[in-house]
């Protein structure tokens, strides 16, 4: 069982500066970036195509295709459906578009999830592109995000493949013998399932722990190898969130 | 530095619902043995190495290894020395990667930096697996990941490694990868199996674990040779193979030197 690689399946390996940054000054870069999108105006639509314009030099930089870049912002359809809603059920004043009666308010609500979604959204694929799972927890050990937190996330990447080839192999195992979900009178039987498999996982974690405790385990990890930040690499990568804050700034001040 | 890696006497354990697996367990390694442990499913052998390292406590009983007696104030010197290579390596490998995960167990013991990085290479190349320090585990081949799991042990240089059924679920090749590699460790080992010519390959003397006692010590090309005392213990040899047509010495092995009996109880 070598298990589909799930959990690494965002990363694009490539050789870049981007890809070279240590997985924190990433966190803190893409969260500032987020941040300033969040805080700009939606009323000044430029602001929005700078913001746009700086992603676009990061995603470039990374060298991510432009093709999986978009494959991957689908993820975000659900959310956009909902803001799509929002021009026709949204009351106040109205607007008359090809014939239809939309709200004003409605409209720039939407446009505000449309943009700040999708450059959000741009973003964390930019991140996970560029930072594979291993660096990020790095990342976030390093901004101190409590220890355990950090082991539950360690865990669920490395058993998260063996669980689900566990799962299949149960799939696997109920179908052999004839069965076949059909409709809610199989339920049980799932139900069933679902509980063997939890107890499969919670001895799992009884073993894993034995194991810890063979090898000194005594509560804290001993933290992963590091890397650390140079200064130009800081310097280079919180480029993008102080420049969007300078536009995130400046349409404040026109607003 | 004393001769006897491992010491074992009277060893009695209960577990809470009142099921006594070991019933007085007596048993000594010399430093740089390799001995198997045979017995059959449910004999207690793995509960018998979960008490080498302190994970489970006797009811009765002493451990000592290389002189120290397995207590709740010696554990960390005591998880050192002992190095438990776990039957399933899924369970042995929980770190994102594998030279994080050979690093967990030596930076428990405080090491940091460049020695940290020496231990690892060097329990990966002991493990034939240099070069493979940033694959993920789940990457590797079952063979590559039990190899991988010995390595997690040998990083922290231990006094006795014990190996839980490491055979289990190899394919022929990886098995003799492994068993060239065991071969090649300049350590006291205890081969916990039911794999029976796995043991007379790779150790001289075995011990056979049943009903919670030590039943036989000696040998392991004597003790294989003896069908009636395998067949009282449900230990079988798998069909066709016959000992006597085997050279006893297994390969690498120095020539017989007496080994040491358990000390009676």
């Amino acid at each position: 069982m070598t298990g589909v690689g799930y959990a690494d399946r965002l990363y694009l390996p490539a050789d870049t500066a981007m890809h070279r940054l240590p997985g924190h000054v990433k966190l803190v870069a893409a969260l500032g970036f987020v941040l300033a999108v969040g805080c700009t105006p939606r009323e000044q639509f430029w602001a929005f195509g700078g913001h746009a314009g700086l992603l676009a030099i990061a995603v470039a930089r990374a060298r991510i295709p432009i093709t999986v870049l978009l494959r991957r912002l689908t993820v975000e359809l659900p959310f956009l459906a909902f803001a799509i809603l929002m021009p026709f059920l949204a009351s106040g004043r109205r607007v008359e578009v090809l014939g239809v009666g939309l709200s004003v308010t409605g409209l720039l609500d939407a446009w505000n999830i449309l943009a700040k979604a999708t450059l959000g959204v741009s973003t964390s694929i930019v991140l996970a592109a560029t930072t594979n799972l291993r660096d990020l927890l790095l990342g976030l050990e390093r901004l101190r995000l409590p220890s355990l937190l950090i082991q539950i996330m360690s865990f669920m990447i490395r058993y998260g493949d063996l669980i689900l080839a566990e799962t299949h192999r149960m799939r696997i195992a109920r179908e052999s013998r004839g069965f076949v979900a059909r409709d809610v009178r199989q339920v049980p039987v799932l139900a069933r399932s679902v509980g063997a498999l939890f107890i499969r996982v919670y001895e799992r974690g009884e073993r894993v722990h034995l194991a810890m405790l063979s090898r000194g385990y005594t509560g804290g990890m001993p933290g992963l190898l590091q890397t650390a930040a140079v200064p130009a690499q800081w310097a280079g990568a919180l480029a993008l969130p102080l420049a969007a804050a300078t536009v995130a700034a400046a349409a404040w001040t026109r607003s | 530095m004393t001769e006897t890696s491992l010491e074992i006497q009277g060893l009695v354990h209960a577990y809470p619902d009142g099921q006594q697996t070991l019933r007085g367990v007596c048993l000594t390694l010399r430093r740089g043995e390799r001995v198997a442990l045979l017995g059959p499913n449910g004999a207690g052998k793995t509960t018998l190495a979960l008490h080498l390292n302190g994970v489970l406590t006797p009811s009765a009983g002493t451990v000592r290894v290389a002189g120290l007696p397995v207590l709740p104030q010696h554990l960390a010197e005591i998880r050192r020395r002992v190095g438990i290579v776990f039957q399933d390596p899924d369970d042995q490998l929980f770190m994102p990667t594998v030279r994080d995960d050979i690093a967990f167990g030596p930076a428990n013991l405080g090491l940091r930096g460049q020695a940290l990085d020496r231990r690892v290479s060097a329990a990966l190349s002991a493990v034939g697996l240099a070069g493979h320090a940033d694959r993920v585990p789940h990457h590797l081949s079952f063979g590559q990941r039990r190899r991988a799991a010995v390595a997690t042990v040998l990083a922290m240089e231990p006094e006795i490694l014990v190996l839980d059924e490491p055979s289990s679920n190899l394919d022929p090749a990886s098995r003799r990868e492994l068993a060239d590699i065991l071969d090649g460790l300049d350590v006291t080992v205890l081969l916990i199996t039911h794999d029976l010519p796995y043991a007379l390959r790779l150790c001289q003397r075995s011990v056979i674990l049943s009903g919670g006692v030590i039943v036989a010590d000696g040998p392991t090309a004597d003790l294989l040779a003896d069908a009636d005392l395998l067949a009282r213990h449900r230990l079988e040899l798998p069909y066709g193979f016959d000992v006597r047509m085997l050279d006893s010495r297994p390969p690498g092995q120095p020539p017989a030197r007496d080994p040491a009996r358990s000390s009676p109880c």
